[in-house]
């Protein structure tokens, strides 16, 4: 039941229903059938090994998707102030679209997170997680299948605190009106896109008053330029209550950043955890960069034990962005039906499967 | 299992709490005199579930007397609020109370009734309780964990000003005073009722220096407890933890909005704001037990309501009088009641009224 549901759910946004004009967000090449480039970090420890599972179930699939790898390198480029090189960062801006594996930023001084260089250079400001039960994998929940849309330009993780006497510190929350409406627009742009019926924002304005005041502001705005989505506000309390006992009642979330970090890892633990949650981060132009919210797992790096879901589901998130519907489609449901099988899973889903049974199943499926 | 519960809860003994008086128990085991508590009842459904509390009280011939005072209909100017200044006077006179639910007046010129408590009565902690109920079927049935969030400052601290047409700014505010004072709080709790782990949720690898203090706080007072297992989670794994497995957790302490968030968040594991007990602690030993649902307008005074929060948060207040025989009757009258399935009230599935879940309860004492 759930499984047609969420099949029919995932089905539903057809070339169609997309925006015809080219808008910023979408990069209009459907129509296209030169190859598109996109760029690649398969990242650290597991990293290569699962982001080769994807190259291989993608290729199986004729995706039209040429890759340009890149990796971290082992010193500080200084025009970036990080281990990531300026090539990489321009490949991203040229080609539009990436991919990305977990990076384990090194341990030091004198050079800025992996994912904060990202960020802060590609302008991505909006983090996006799919997040739908996995029919087969059985959570305390069945009936997940919310999206969560978090700002990452500013609010609480503005990095800016400081000690006003001995004892006392401060740090400083932003809101802005422009970074609101970014994050806003985008959310009903993909609850519009993708046939989503409602969208609520997620905040605690009664107690901050100003600043989450100023979010819903923006939200409200945005919401009156699109009538046919249902609008709601919900305190961030009530928010995660509801989610622990029936996350059904959700359909689109929208929040500033600390309420987002909080939402989407919930979300992500409702449905059976981070190694199977895809994610994509939308930068200004159009640019996306999906990416695999797990960590690099070191203690099985090498071993063809890895569960390479999440990158995949977040390749999908591409490839939609990328309005490939016909080949997301396909490579959704074959991941979705191998591990709703369950013949063929992964260490980390109860099974013993190795990484290559699981590709390989899934190629089957395809 | 629900045996496990039961032992758990029996487990912090008069023996086992520092028996020097300190600045939190309010020392009084050893009177016979009867003790004087302030009772709120509310506004709602508050009335209602006071009456099935004193009742049950009074049943279990619980050693207090409750002292009455209700929300006035006027602005009181000595404390701007619709609480008179002879309601806080007389909380800080008796040092205990038990308030049910408040629905603050809408208008401006007056402060939010909970703020005023909060700020009159200097009420630092807020300690949720929070186990499954035997009997009462969520997704989770191996929820035993205490959430103790800070109350006064950090992210709530109300200090909001626009920079430029369009730019917000909100301060939080963490100190070493108020960290200090929490997890002091925190661990004495944990050693009081037996718990095995103190958990500090933060958000330190971004907020370097608001949470890294508050982390700095916790650790020095787990110095002081090295019986205490102490350790620290990052917010969003905790909440990930939580919805996953929640027996992971004992007893969880955090600066102002993430409690706030955590504690709605095992509230939901448990079933709800209906079922949870919480308990304001104040400086030098005032604790406030409240029930943390709304007045419930559309069903008040109909016999209807559910009374649990407000007698297990009445619980909470017994313990904190260490008056732990007591509390241990009527907290198991009401978990008995609860998972013997015969008298429900509306919100947990069944039919009973208000008085009949009462009366079960006073039999099952």
């Amino acid at each position: 039941m759930a499984f047609k549901q969420i099949l029919s759910r995932a089905l539903r946004s057809r070339p169609d229903q997309i925006l015809s004009s080219p808008s910023a967000f979408s990069a209009a090449r459907a129509f296209s059938s030169a190859p598109i480039t996109a760029t690649l970090f398969p990242g650290d420890g597991i990293g290569p090994e699962i982001a080769e599972s994807v190259k291989q179930i993608f290729r199986e699939a004729e995706v039209p998707i040429e890759w340009e790898e890149h990796y971290v390198g082992t010193e500080i480029d200084p025009r970036t102030q990080s281990f990531l090189t300026w090539e990489s960062l321009e490949s991203v801006r040229r080609n539009r679209v990436g991919l990305k594996g977990p990076m384990a930023t090194p341990i030091g001084k004198g050079h800025r997170s992996l994912n904060l260089t990202l960020r802060k250079e590609l302008n991505l400001y909006a983090n996006v997680r799919p997040c739908y039960s996995l029919p087969g994998y059985k959570t305390r929940y069945d009936d997940v299948n919310l999206v969560t849309i978090r700002e990452n330009t500013e609010g609480e993780y503005s990095g800016l605190e400081h000690q006003v006497v001995r004892g006392v510190v401060e740090s400083l929350k932003i809101i802005t009106r422009q970074a609101s409406l970014r994050v806003a627009e985008y959310a009903f742009h993909y609850a519009k896109a993708h046939g989503r019926e409602r969208v609520s924002a997620i905040h605690k304005a009664n107690i901050m008053q100003k600043t989450d005041g100023l979010f819903l502001k923006c939200c409200r705005e945005v919401a009156e330029k699109y009538p046919e989505i249902k609008y709601e506000e919900v305190v961030i309390d009530n928010c995660c209550m509801m989610l622990v006992k029936n996350p059904a009642l959700f359909d689109v979330l929208v929040m500033p950043n600390l309420y987002g970090d909080i939402i989407s890892d919930l979300c992500a633990g409702l449905i059976g955890g981070l190694g199977l949650t895809p994610s994509c981060n939308i930068g200004e132009g159009g640019i996306a960069l999906a990416e695999a919210v797990h960590g690099s797992a070191p203690d099985i790096a090498g071993k063809n034990l890895a569960n390479p879901t999440a990158l995949l589901l977040s390749g999908v998130s591409m490839l939609r962005h990328l309005e490939l519907h016909d080949k997301a489609d396909r490579i959704q449901k074959a991941v979705l039906e191998t591990i709703a099988e369950g013949k063929y899973r992964t260490a980390d889903l109860g099974g013993s499967s190795t990484t290559s049974d699981f590709t390989r199943a899934i190629c089957d499926h395809l």
